[in-house]
């Protein structure tokens, strides 16, 4: 299978005053396929996400995104931008939901820019024309078939907020993908799950990758999650990439283990 | 339960509290004799003294006799199908109010005022309750709409009806124009900022008086029509009166009864307009902004258009809100768009439950006839308004309403 190229990160810093954040780092991810960003605590993993999504502007570097013979680049996007027109959407560390509004309502608010689209800036909607119960509908419909898929249809009109933690981090998964995006960022999404609900979670993401053909980009500290699904993994220590290539590879690398373990004195 | 001691220490706190209350307020009387001022410490320990005994009795009624704990339970606010009936019946009700036996000259002007301060509370609540931005300045807009309208009517003649479309667009465009300086402030900043604003359009308005007449308002603004008829007992030539039209008796009482039933129009259209508003891609993105602006950002939903849509669309009401007024009113001067009516309708919103359109009709009806009914306690009325408030707040602390409705369900057709 030729590799596609989705994301090619190129060069990329981020300085926080006189921290460096995230030095000269460069990688890239394809289409169809996991890549993991792994590194210890405070290794600029998250800086990398937010400087992708919008969050941060990069005091250097390029983020180029290319599908459909579309070329976007990202440090020049605004932050919304980024998810409407480029197609990336992300989940957050700490589970980021509308919690006091309903599950279906988090989807659908997810699906904003077609809504609007159908129901003509809100306007043709305030009338009640049809095609805005259309697309309504055919929202709902979407919805419902994610929520199919996470086992969460019955709790559907049920507040987001008392969701159990485990039901949230699918939920929020599930509402980027709402977004219809091609490339998907996930932070931690097992972070606080119980070890059958990560294999489920990293069974979840494959499935996800291989019926949409979307590229995932995965921050994830859980390394049986990591080494199962990953097609590829960056590491990153201290702001700066120390490994790139299979799962199987990095695992043996020795800056690696000396990054993960602490250097041997001697060596 | 509390111990003795700690009971005994417990009114001991609350009569210092009542103390201190009480050495300014009753400790001294202001006379025209001597030095200006009488003292009348006596009843400064008196009020002391029956703080503490009634704190001290307070605490030896037994937790379950308590009566706050019972309020909430045994009295129940509607819930889905009972909230459409009930808000079917007070429409009926407020349909049929003029022809009622209540329908004084007096009660129909207070139901005008209570109609329009619903629409200001529906109209912050799209502010406040959905995009939950808290804006302490709300009465600026209805300011602008309500000039709007008479300087428009003072200077080309324009009619109400041509007005109104107009004054709340012209609402709409100040909203914007608050909202783009402070698209990057939240919470606590965005309400000093909102509050600055209110005070800087009274303060425009009060100082310009080549545009304004200043504090001297503008007066003869005019009344709503019929169909193109004013309710008059006399007309210019070639003017038909609706008293002419129809072969009845001029009563002043008519342009009131009129004027509320306009009234009465506006509010059920905005409510119409706030209900389906709610339903639509940007009425969910306010709520999802009151929940998350960063989460809204990262599914492509632009923040910065979301907060002025609501902006707009708050302000656009209250400008409504603010044409009626002035038609009602006849006369409008800057004292009547002071901050007292930007915290009232926050209140509004507030009491009655954020978002719930029934609770801020409620509530809002409750806030602009209290004072009214209070009359007879003469200078004793804003103490009985401001215990009324707390009563309510000890009751339903989170409001009147705090039931959402979903925007959509799974299961519907």
């Amino acid at each position: 299978m030729s590799q596609t190229a989705l994301l090619t990160v190129e060069n990329l810093s981020m300085r926080f005053g006189g921290v460096v954040a995230v030095n000269d780092v460069s990688f890239t991810a394809y289409e169809r396929e996991i890549t993991a960003i792994i590194g210890p605590n405070g290794a600029g993993k998250t800086t990398v996400f937010n400087c992708l999504t919008g969050f941060y502007r990069p005091s250097a570097g390029n983020l180029v995104l290319t599908h459909d013979g579309r070329s976007f680049r990202l440090e020049r996007l605004q932050g919304h931008r980024i998810a409407r027109d480029a197609g990336v959407a992300r989940t957050f560390q700490n589970v980021r939901l509308f919690a006091g509004m309903t599950v279906l309502e988090n989807l659908v608010v997810a699906q904003h820019a077609e809504l609007t689209r159908a129901s003509y800036y809100n306007f043709g909607g305030l009338l009640g024309l049809k095609s805005y119960r259309e697309a309504e509908r055919a929202a709902i419909a979407r919805a419902r078939e994610w929520l199919d898929l996470i086992g969460l249809t019955a709790r559907a009109d049920e507040v987001a907020g008392n969701l159990p933690y485990g039901a949230q981090r699918r939920l929020e998964i599930v509402r980027a993908m709402c977004t219809g995006p091609r490339l998907l960022c996930v932070d931690e999404p097992a972070a606080g799950l119980n070890p059958h609900e990560s294999a489920d979670l990293a069974r979840f993401l494959v499935s996800i990758r291989d019926r949409f053909g979307i590229g995932v980009l995965l921050i994830e500290h859980d390394m049986s999650v990591v080494m199962g699904i990953s097609d590829h993994v960056v590491v990153l220590n201290y702001g700066e990439k120390i490994a790139d290539g299979a799962p199987g590879d990095v695992r043996h690398d020795p800056t690696v283990i000396a990054a993960y373990l602490g250097e041997d004195e001697e060596a | 339960m509390m111990g003795g001691a700690q009971r005994f220490k417990d009114a001991a706190l609350t009569a210092l509290v009542a103390l201190a209350l009480a050495f300014p307020l009753l400790g001294f009387r202001t006379t025209d004799i001597g030095d200006g001022f009488i003292t009348r410490f006596s009843w400064v320990a008196i009020a002391t003294a029956a703080t503490f005994g009634g704190r001290l009795l307070l605490g030896l009624v037994p937790q379950r006799f308590r009566l706050h704990q019972y309020a909430a339970r045994y009295t129940a606010l509607p819930q889905g199908k009972a909230v459409t009936l009930a808000a079917a019946a007070l429409i009926l009700f407020a349909i049929l109010l003029p022809i009622s036996p209540f329908g004084s000259r007096r009660t129909i002007d207070l139901a005008t005022l209570a109609l329009i301060y619903v629409i200001l509370g529906w109209g912050l609540n799209v502010v406040v309750g959905l995009a939950g931005l808290l804006d302490l300045g709300y009465v600026a807009f209805y300011a602008v709409g309500a000039y709007s309208f008479a300087l428009a009517a003072e200077w080309y003649g324009l009619s109400f009806w041509e007005m109104l479309p107009i004054a709340g667009m012209i609402s709409a465009m100040a909203g914007i124009l608050l909202g783009l300086p402070v698209l990057r402030l939240r919470g606590d900043y965005l309400a000093i900022v909102t509050l600055g604003f209110g005070e800087i359009v009274r303060i425009v308005i009060n100082n310009w008086s080549a545009v304004t007449n200043g504090p001297n308002g503008i007066g003869d603004i005019p009344r709503p029509t019929v169909f193109g008829m004013p309710i008059a007992a006399g007309a210019p030539e070639g003017v038909t009166t609706f008293n002419h039209f129809f072969d009845i008796a001029y009563d002043p009482l008519q342009r009131l009864i009129w004027l509320y039933y306009v009234c009465l129009a506006a509010a059920l259209v905005i409510n119409w307009f706030s209900l389906r508003i709610r339903r639509l891609p940007v009425g969910r993105a306010w709520e999802a902004l009151r929940e998350d602006e960063i989460a809204c950002r990262a599914l492509g939903l632009n923040p910065h258009t979301i907060k002025l849509t609501a902006f707009a669309t708050g302000a656009m009401i209250g400008g409504f809100a603010g044409a009626i007024f002035a038609a009602k009113q006849g006369f409008i001067s800057p004292e009547s768009f002071n901050f007292q009516e930007s915290a009232t309708v926050v209140s509004i919103v507030v009491l009655g439950g954020m978002g719930s359109q029934l609770g801020i009709a409620l509530a809002a009806v409750i806030l602009a006839t209290l004072p009214e009914f209070g009359r007879e306690l003469a200078q004793y009325r804003m103490l009985f308004f401001g215990a009324a408030m707390v009563a309510i707040m000890i009751w339903r602390p989170r409001g009147l309403f705090t039931v959402r409705a979903p925007s959509v369900r799974l299961d519907q057709p």
